[in-house]
């Protein structure tokens, strides 16, 4: 005999509450990171870095402008999701709380000044 | 025992370091190494959109040996988490967790991200040329 509701069974959120979505999301994350860093970390060193200009029209390209701003917002979306977890497993209490909060606000700020940057560039303002 | 005296997990300083244990925590701290290295990613892209005077601050501060090296740090992060993480994606799919197997492939992560960041540094130095 099962303690759980038919409706908790047939949710399958578990103890939590959220089932398998974080781990689900940083799984799809995780993969679309491997080909997003890949192409990034092949893309650097054929740039001249000293080369305002350069680096500029580069990243204004419109390929490169969305898989840069791809990279960014996947990239912080899964940093969101991993310091969400370290947090989570060293600390207890109103320094959690304060800490989740504080680490998503962060992952939000960081990652919209990143691609407000690369429209900027993009647009050649 | 009240909720809060309860040990927090991974309880790590009871276990002796092996390669299983060491890889694993490396994983989550090259992790917490590039979230605040997305930050140096961004700020070279404010630079980048700000004009030739924050550009060449931006060239100044991470040119220099500090910069270098924490530039070097984040790489050698990135390379061990990427390497790291196809590793654990393959775990997924529920193969690979034989004891010999684990130390086969947590070497196999280790030298994939050596060779990935000798040849980065390599390509970078050389201009980009192959």
């Amino acid at each position: 005999m099962s303690l759980r509701s038919p409706l908790a069974r047939v949710l399958g959120l578990g103890a939590a509450g959220d089932g398998t979505s974080h781990w689900w999301a940083q799984r799809i994350t995780a993969v679309a990171m491997l080909i997003l860093g890949a192409w990034f970390a092949v893309s650097l060193p054929g740039l001249d870095l000293t080369d305002r200009g350069a680096v500029a029209s580069w990243v204004a390209a419109p390929f490169n402008s969305v898989l840069l701003i791809l990279l960014i917002a996947v990239g912080a979306y899964h940093s969101q999701l991993g310091t969400r977890v370290v947090i989570e497993d060293y600390s207890r209490g109103w320094a959690k709380v304060a800490g989740l909060v504080a680490v998503q606000f962060i992952h939000v700020v960081v990652a919209g000044a990143g691609i407000l940057a690369v429209l900027r560039i993009g647009t050649g303002g | 025992m009240a909720a809060n005296q309860r040990p927090l997990s991974p309880h790590l300083q009871v276990y002796r370091p092996q390669i299983t244990s060491v890889l694993s925590i490396l994983h989550r701290i090259t992790g917490v190494i590039m979230s605040v290295g997305i930050v140096a990613l961004i700020y070279w892209l404010l630079a980048l959109a700000g004009g030739d005077a924050s550009y060449a601050t931006a060239l100044a501060v991470l040119g220099s040996v500090p910069g270098k090296l924490l530039l070097f740090g984040w790489s050698l992060a990135f390379f061990y988490h990427l390497s790291n993480g196809v590793r654990h994606l393959f775990w997924d799919s529920g193969r690979g967790f034989e004891l010999p197997q684990v130390y086969r492939s947590g070497w196999a992560a280790v030298g994939m991200a050596s060779l990935l960041t000798i040849v980065f540094w390599a390509a970078v130095l050389s201009g980009g040329q192959p």
